[in-house]
């Protein structure tokens, strides 16, 4: 079947919400397709509350934004809502995206400018036996306790002490599972201070420069051996250790989902900073492809906040194209890229700062 | 196992349902993935292998990683973190039995 829109969006995370909002009252025809039976993609499972300002919903724990941005979208008679669909290619020759409804219905669906908001993956680690049931995304962690009430485990090791690590384990607590330590490969702490020693508090070690080398266990992990590291990244000889654990919990960074961003054909660079390949842009989040903009993990993978951000932007960057535009619309986009600046500054967004020198490009195509 | 109680959130709980899993009646709720209906009853292991036959659990559990697929009524290598679970559907481990 064939459906026409005016911007379609993929992705009704927080960047693809945003973006839709800020298409609210243009009278352009606004489609989202969502892959999820529900929309808010990670935000869902935040309990955290955001910081920033108010705009960007400091003070409001995740869950609560995504809640907020789903009843603005769904009450907006311009935007429609396709859940439980999958963007599955794009057709360049019919200029078309193909998405599968509940796994049965296509749809060709025809569009004058997309938003690309697909998120981002979790990434994995190499060592011995990391495929045991027992070992999750930090991601997958998130779902089961926070999302659906299951335990994840009852004795967890979590590697990686960013921002997600930190939460998770503090999340992990919430939820009343013990959290045996928090195990870094780098000699400092990856995530912010205040959640570092939140968690400290709480009375969860923190191991730097260590990291898991074995996983054992039969049917499902029952212990990892962890080892120290030296400044080359090297394991120390004679430092493993057995430590029992029934889950170990991999937060290890993630890289966007861009297989749709391949198939426009959108310029691509690799950027680790950023998690992986990334779309070049420009500050009004376009790609090299006129017709497609990116917000959010796939863009470069950071945070809910700045997704919120770059949603925002892209969103009204979409409506300008297609001279659907609000007065203030130059003056609405500056302002949100004025957070943005400012999410980036310091020592924290060194970075990110990095990454985005290497995919933004000056030119507005 | 379940969460009883949480700080923060209030689970909203579906309908409960009955399924199996390779022959066995279990319960979940009607809007949770049946990887997670059975998480909740103690199953990890979801599927072997092709080649090591190793055992197979969850890892992203939203629908990215390919790690959860099973037999789900008689249709293999369906997506189970994020296929919701169903009223006496017939669940069962994907690759269970096949020789290396």
């Amino acid at each position: 079947m064939r459906i026409d829109c005016d911007v379609l969006i993929i992705g009704g995370g927080p960047a693809g919400l945003c973006a839709a909002r800020s298409l609210l009252g243009t009278g352009l025809n606004v489609l989202i397709l969502e892959r999820d039976p529900f929309l808010g993609g990670q935000l869902l499972k935040q309990t955290h509350m955001f910081f920033g300002s108010k705009e960007q919903y400091a003070g409001t724990r995740g869950f609560e934004i995504g809640q907020i941005l789903t009843r603005e979208v769904q009450a907006s008679p311009n935007v429609t809502v396709m859940l439980e669909t999958v963007a599955s290619g794009y057709y360049p020759e019919e200029n078309f995206i193909l998405a599968l409804e509940k796994e049965k219905k296509l749809y060709q669906i025809y569009f004058k400018k997309v938003i690309v908001a697909t998120g981002a993956s979790e990434k994995s680690l190499l060592f011995e036996g990391n495929d045991l049931p027992g070992i999750y995304g930090a991601g997958a962690v998130q779902t089961l306790m926070n999302m659906y009430g299951v335990m994840p485990g009852q004795d967890i090791i979590m590697i990686g002490s960013g921002n997600i690590g930190l939460i998770v384990s503090y999340q992990l607590l919430q939820a009343g599972v013990k959290v045996k330590a928090i195990l870094e490969a780098a000699p400092t702490v990856g995530g912010y201070f205040v959640h570092a020693a939140k968690v400290r508090r709480m009375g969860i070690p923190i191991f730097t420069q260590t990291t898991v080398k074995r996983a054992l266990g039969q049917n499902a992990l029952e212990a990892v051996e962890i080892v120290n590291l030296d400044s080359k990244w090297q394991y120390v000889a004679g430092t493993e250790r057995k430590w029992s654990c029934d889950t170990l919990c991999l937060a290890v960074g993630l890289s966007p989902m861009s297989e749709l961003l391949w198939q426009f054909q959108c310029e691509m660079r690799y950027v680790s900073e950023l998690g992986g390949y990334v779309a070049k842009r420009n500050a009004i989040m376009q790609t090299t492809h006129p017709d497609v903009y990116i917000a959010g993990d796939v863009s470069g993978v950071e945070e809910a906040s700045s997704a919120m951000l770059e949603g925002t932007i892209a969103g009204f960057a979409a409506a300008k194209a297609l001279h659907k535009m609000l007065d203030s619309v130059d003056q609405v986009i500056q302002n949100s890229q004025k957070f943005l600046d400012e999410m980036h500054r310091g020592p924290i967004g060194e970075k990110i700062r990095n990454g985005l020198a290497k995919v933004e490009v000056d030119v507005c195509l | 196992m379940r969460i009883k109680e949480h700080p923060i959130i209030d689970y909203q709980k579906g309908k409960t349902v009955t399924f199996t899993f390779d022959g066995v009646p279990y319960e979940g709720f009607d809007d949770e993935p049946i990887a997670v209906a059975l998480y909740a009853n103690g199953i990890k292991t979801l599927s072997y292998s092709l080649k090591y036959h190793r055992p197979r659990g969850i890892f992203c559990c939203i629908g990215n990683c390919s790690s959860c697929l099973m037999k789900v009524n008689g249709i293999p290598n369906v997506r189970t973190c994020t296929q919701r679970i169903e009223q006496g559907m017939v669940i069962e481990t994907q690759g269970k039995g096949v020789k290396k």
